[in-house]
């Protein structure tokens, strides 16, 4: 299974390994990664799994959505490279890839 | 068409009428708690339901979870522009306000406001308001009943709501008021005997606007505080605001309404939740870490706004009906909340809840509520500081419920403490 590594915004490291398929989201949520709060449950209507995804993955990770991109607007510290993990589905390609969480949900 | 505004009166069984006939805007059926049969009925039976004629005119009720989820963030289709209330805008007294816009007007609105709410400013206001709880719960009467509505629920809203206006703190029941009369029935009773009419309430919402005009001017320039009327008033974007007054109104009430009804509710709901589930208000004592996942279980529970209204701008198939184009839908998050296809043992209130967060009451896609995590906030400083003080806040008697379809307010409760041993 591809490996993904999720740092929080005090720099603890989660490395885990999430199935194909699955989202980052999800994968997140299935082991225990703290900072991910994913209140409307995958349906990209919250905004409360954001993260940073670095520049060198984003042709990897897809391309937002204008529902995606528009919640991602009302988002506290919202960046260029900042995703909602629920949109992102884990493929092979994305074995080794490193997301950093922000400093809350909002 | 008026109701009769009685507790006692209650309203046909939700099985013993025909089911086009349904109509659960009625608010009495909220007062008498008939309510969460009557959704049970429509998510069973007809999960998007159309109710020809009602006090309100002819609606839309969508009642399940996802058909909410899937009507909350269709922007496109669905519209919040005028109202989201069931009932029409007066359009003898139209106040816009962001929460009734639509892209791209919300959205500039609501960003000017935000940082108020957000997690970085909350974190510099949580020891304050830890400071304002304490106070509150030792200053309340041991071993006799009081109301824990007015002594606790209003006054902690209150005080937090006068601290993100930043607001003169000797007038602040004035918000509490204003929300108040700007949420009344048409037709209700308030616990002081006064009905709200019409003429009343504009008098007093004209009352609030001069009020904040005074602030307002006082805050435009070279002003840096992070509360409400600072940030609209410096943001270049809502700067102009005041210079339309009703539009600077609707969005005050809507601040207003959305800081203190809400929790308030929450916060009497949740003691009556525990008193009415002996055995969780159990697993509270023996674990008080449990209260983060409590407090998304109380606002699940209690559903303190029991519904949004969208407007269909064009014709849209739901559940396998025939939405046209300018009809009314009702997304009811009271019974989306109780849907057990996505929830599962909905009708239980249960502390330790797995996915706790996973609830409707705040809302979904550009609306959400922005002042969640204030709310998350009070509540679980409130709880830990209760568990730390008493054994049991015990509710006495049934509480008073308001004649709302829109709030799920209960109006008074009384209680009688019970210190730790």
């Amino acid at each position: 299974m591809p490996s993904v590594t999720y740092i929080e915004n005090n720099g603890s490291e989660h490395k885990v390994e999430v199935a194909v398929g699955l989202s980052l989201m999800e994968g997140a949520v299935n082991n225990l990664v703290p900072g991910i709060d994913a209140d409307c449950g995958g349906a990209c209507a919250c905004a409360t799994c954001h993260i940073y995804v670095d520049p060198e993955w984003q042709s990897k990770t897809g391309n937002k959505t204008d529902m995606e991109v528009t919640m991602l607007d009302f988002a506290e510290a919202a960046e260029e490279t900042s995703r909602l993990a629920c949109q992102i589905k884990v493929t092979e390609d994305l074995d080794g890839l490193v997301v950093r969480l922000p400093i809350a949900q909002f | 068409m008026s109701v009769a505004n009685d507790q006692n009166s209650k309203l046909p069984g939700a099985w013993d009428i025909p089911l086009e006939d349904i109509d659960v805007s009625d608010p009495l059926l909220f007062q008498t708690q008939q309510h969460f049969e009557y959704f049970e009925r429509l998510r069973k039976e007809d999960p998007v339901h159309y109710c020809k004629d009602s006090e309100f005119g002819a609606y839309w009720s969508v009642t399940k979870f996802n058909d909410i989820v899937a009507v909350d963030t269709n922007h496109k289709a669905f519209s919040s522009d005028k109202t989201i209330n069931i009932g029409d805008a007066d359009p003898d007294f139209e106040v816009p306000m962001f929460i009734a816009m639509d892209q791209p007007k919300h959205d500039i609105q609501r960003k000017a406001v935000t940082p108020a709410v957000a997690p970085i400013n909350l974190a510099k206001l949580e020891a304050i308001i830890r400071t304002r709880v304490c106070t509150i719960l030792d200053s309340l009467p041991v071993g006799e009943s009081f109301d824990w509505v007015d002594k606790v629920s209003i006054e902690l809203t209150t005080q937090m709501l006068a601290t993100l206006f930043d607001f003169p703190w000797e007038d602040r029941r004035k918000l509490t008021r204003w929300s108040d009369v700007a949420t009344a029935s048409p037709d209700e009773v308030r616990p002081d005997g006064t009905i709200v009419v019409d003429e009343q309430r504009r008098a007093e919402l004209i009352e609030c606007l001069e009020y904040f005009m005074n602030l307002w001017s006082s805050r435009s320039e070279n002003y840096d505080g992070t509360d409400f009327i600072s940030l609209l008033a410096t943001n270049p974007d809502t700067r102009e605001m005041s210079q339309d007054p009703m539009h600077f109104l609707g969005n005050l009430i809507l601040l207003i309404v959305g800081g203190n009804d809400t929790t308030r509710n929450s916060i009497s709901g949740g003691v009556l939740a525990l008193n009415q589930n002996p055995a969780e208000y159990d697993k509270l004592r023996a674990n008080p870490d449990i209260i983060p996942n409590m407090v998304s279980e109380i606002i699940r529970w209690v559903t303190p706004l029991g519904h949004m209204r969208r407007t269909a701008l064009e014709d849209v198939e739901l559940g396998g009906k025939q939405i046209k184009k300018g009809d009314r839908v009702v997304m009811w998050y009271i019974s989306g909340n109780r849907d057990e296809d996505v929830i599962e043992n909905a009708n239980q209130f249960l502390i330790d809840r797995d996915k706790a967060r996973h609830h409707v009451s705040f809302g979904f896609g550009i609306h959400r509520c922005m002042g969640n995590r204030v709310a998350e906030m009070q509540l679980k400083i409130l709880w830990e500081e209760i568990m730390k003080r008493f054994e049991k806040v015990e509710v006495i008697g049934e509480p008073e419920r308001m004649h709302s379809n829109f709030v799920m307010g209960i109006t008074e409760m009384q209680v009688m403490l019970h210190p730790l041993k």
